[in-house]
């Protein structure tokens, strides 16, 4: 599904990854923890092709093909999907616009038809239904005046529309209360299957209560630092990241 | 309005600079080249005009001759040759057609790439056009209906012969020959036009809509469109206009004047796709138009909607004045400018009457090296007691090469009055592209999602047959834009 290899990436000519390797095969839930500073924001911009953010050695393999060079849509229509931690506003285009642009610029680029209005209408209903989320957030600007909550709940809503092969999750619990991160995990958890992987980067373990990642990543430094199961989140919970400074220094 | 990926795709089919940049090659009636009293007597005599209509014609010439250009605008005008245009073409083959089978195909064939199929019109129903080609109205559909009616909807042509009393009450009431040199220039040569006269109390069965089209090479085109709404009645009308690719420049100097009595509403609604030039700057239209509507009645009210994607220069500021008590004044308007097209636009609305009320909202989307400016005037006579008005101005800017201006003028001598003005300037941000991309949409599409977002406020005021239209023109204005 997704392989990284030996990956370099600089943000303004400064080196923030500096070699890091991973394999996520399908249906498999990863989680990369890690101190601030430590890259993992930027490895979710690497992955989805972000201008800025460029790759200087290493490799980037995503559903059979290098992906280190194609453009942000490109990947998407691949299916990768970029939660983001900090959802942007787009005043004016309601999110049901947004949407349907979305999953027909995604079913062109796959050379599959695009949804006629009735059938898009179904099926958006129907992923509102699965998700237990009211339908007043579609005739809103994008994001537009939204909590933290319903932003990440238009995340994960824009998550299932879309259906992609790997969902990134970058810090969606950051800013969201309890009830709302069980809204957000519940609706995450629904998705998974046999197909679809997920990778979960966050700087705490409590969404991992939630979400039960298969395999966790400790990123420090730039690079995987150490790699085990659901165990070593709470390991962390419990030892923070200071051994992992003290090993990369 | 949802952009869909269907409207994408038919506005990249489309020729991709510039969809209305054809040409039609009919033969065509021109008078010859140049300015002065014997041509402004051929076009009368051409239009068969009564003595009275001369008369008024070369008066406003010789005001004209005195007057100075106006130079107020945040614009670059280079020097205008007025010897160097034909003031009068009209195509050939037609004679005063009957019905659309005796209009010559090209001439069909023409609206037909512009969209506006007539025969399709005629058959679907719900838009009577008034096809204005170069300077003859060409064809009229509808009339019978319009006619039972009891609403006038004709070539302004027509109705100085048909109409003069009317005529003579109404045209230059609102929008006097001294105005400005355009204007002026405009009541001495003007062609043709739409005039529209909607009895008491009754609603227009139909939205009415004229498709101007500027043809013949170095033809200037000046329409005067009047309409008359009286007491209780209703009107909406659309206007959209085109012209083909040309080096040179041509200069288009309208003229529109809208006349609300009493509980009576005009919607007047535009749609402006002018060649705009090409990425240089070379040619394209000089759009210098005057548009003003008075709310001479109690509780009557005016609305204009623009969305203006063409021409090199626009020039234009329709207005409103509030006469009557009550009266309500309305301004929405979308401007868009790319490479080096330059836009001087917004509204003046005067509050003269009790408890009269304005709203103004204005979308400026600036890309390339164009110049967008909105000038506005709020202006409360002391007799406006309680008078309300409410701007919005938003600017938006992509790319870092171009400029946006807001240039409100504001004058209050009526203490009951309120004024409220709102106005910002954003970037389409990196962070918003990115997140479209994110989610499948390519950059361009992105784009326009992003623009047709920010103009949504005005573009949901458009009729529905101009709203698809608008949508796509903001997809073509922006072309080249991104990266």
């Amino acid at each position: 599904m997704l392989k990284i290899e030996n990956l370099h990436a600089t943000v303004a000519d400064r080196e923030v990854l500096k070699g890091l390797t991973l394999d996520i095969k399908p249906g498999e839930v990863h989680a990369i923890m890690g101190p601030n500073g430590s890259g993992k924001s930027t490895l979710s911009y690497v992955l989805a092709g972000r201008d800025g953010y460029d790759i200087t050695e290493g490799s980037i393999n995503f559903m059979g093909q290098d992906i280190g060079e194609m453009e942000p849509e490109e990947r998407a229509a691949l299916g990768l999907f970029l939660a983001f931690q900090y959802p942007v506003e787009i005043p004016g285009v309601t999110t049901t616009t947004f949407l349907k642009t979305a999953l027909n610029a995604v079913r062109k680029a796959r050379g599959e038809k695009e949804l006629d209005p009735a059938s898009f209408l179904k099926l958006q209903k129907q992923k509102l239904t699965e998700l237990g989320m009211d339908a007043d957030m579609l005739k809103r600007g994008v994001n537009v005046g939204f909590s933290g909550g319903e932003k990440k709940r238009n995340e994960v809503l824009q998550l299932a529309m879309l259906q992609p092969k790997l969902a990134i999750l970058d810090e969606t619990d950051s800013g969201l209360d309890i009830d709302a991160l069980k809204v957000v995990a519940d609706g995450v958890n629904a998705l998974r299957a046999p197909d679809r992987s997920f990778l979960i980067i966050t700087h705490y373990q409590r969404l991992l209560d939630y979400i039960k990642p298969d395999v966790v990543h400790v990123l420090a430094k730039g690079k995987i630092q150490k790699t085990g199961g659901p165990e070593l989140a709470l390991e962390l919970e419990q030892k923070g990241y200071a051994d992992f400074y003290d090993e990369a220094a | 309005m949802p952009i869909s990926n269907e409207t994408r795709q038919t506005v990249a089919e489309l020729d991709r600079k510039y969809e209305a940049g054809f040409i039609t090659d009919i033969e065509t009636d021109l008078a010859p080249k140049g300015l002065n009293e014997d041509i402004i007597r051929l076009i009368s005599s051409k239009k068969g005009e009564p003595e009275w209509m001369l008369e008024q014609r070369l008066k406003a010439y010789r005001h004209w001759l005195t007057m100075p250009e106006p130079q107020w605008a945040k614009l670059r005008i280079p020097a205008i040759d007025y010897q160097d245009a034909y003031y009068y073409a009209a195509p050939k083959n037609i004679d005063r057609p009957k019905s659309l089978d005796e209009v010559d195909p090209k001439l069909l064939e023409t609206y037909k790439k512009l969209g506006i199929p007539l025969r399709e019109q005629e058959m679907l129903a719900g838009v009577a056009v008034d096809a204005v080609f170069d300077s003859v109205s060409v064809v009229t559909t509808f009339r019978e209906k319009l006619h039972s009616a009891g609403v006038i909807f004709c070539s302004i042509s027509e109705a100085v012969k048909e109409y003069p009393e009317l005529i003579k009450k109404y045209m230059g009431s609102v929008v006097p020959y001294t105005d400005n040199k355009h204007a002026c220039l405009n009541a001495a040569v003007f062609t043709d036009g739409t005039f529209v006269y909607i009895p008491e109390g009754v609603r227009c069965p139909m939205e009415l809509s004229t498709y101007f089209r500027i043809n013949e090479a170095k033809t200037g085109q000046f329409e005067r469109t009047l309409i008359v709404a009286e007491k209780g009645s209703y009107v909406s009308y659309l206007e959209g206009c085109t012209a083909p690719k040309r080096d040179e420049n041509q200069m288009h100097a309208a003229v529109v004047e809208l006349i609300a009595m009493d509980d009576a509403e005009i919607k007047y609604s535009t749609v402006q796709n002018w060649y705009p030039g090409d990425e240089e700057g070379r040619g394209g239209i000089y759009n210098f138009v005057t548009k003003r509507g008075i709310c001479k009645g109690k509780r009557s009210k005016i609305s204009w909607t623009q969305v203006e994607t063409g021409s090199a220069i626009t020039w234009k500021y329709p207005s409103c004045i509030l006469l009557g008590d009550d009266s309500v004044g309305e301004f929405y308007s979308v401007a868009i400018t790319n490479n080096h097209q330059q836009a001087d636009t917004g509204t003046k609305m005067i509050h003269i009457g009790k408890n009269t009320k304005s709203r103004i909202v204005s979308k400026g989307i600036s890309a390339g090296k164009s110049d967008n400016t909105y000038r506005g005037l709020v202006r409360i006579s002391g007799k406006a007691e309680k008078a309300r008005n409410y701007t919005q101005c938003d600017s938006l800017l992509i790319g870092h090469t171009c400029g946006a201006h807001t240039v409100p003028y504001i004058e209050n001598r009526s203490p009951s009055a309120t004024l409220e003005h709102e106005a910002t300037t954003s970037k389409v941000s990196e962070d918003q592209l990115f997140y479209c991309r994110s989610r499948g949409i390519p950059d361009e599409e992105a784009l326009t999602l992003i623009v047709n977002g920010f103009c949504r406020e005005v573009l949901q005021h458009l009729p529905m047959e101009f709203a698809v239209e608008a949508q796509k023109l903001v997809a073509i204005s922006l072309e080249g834009s991104v990266g």
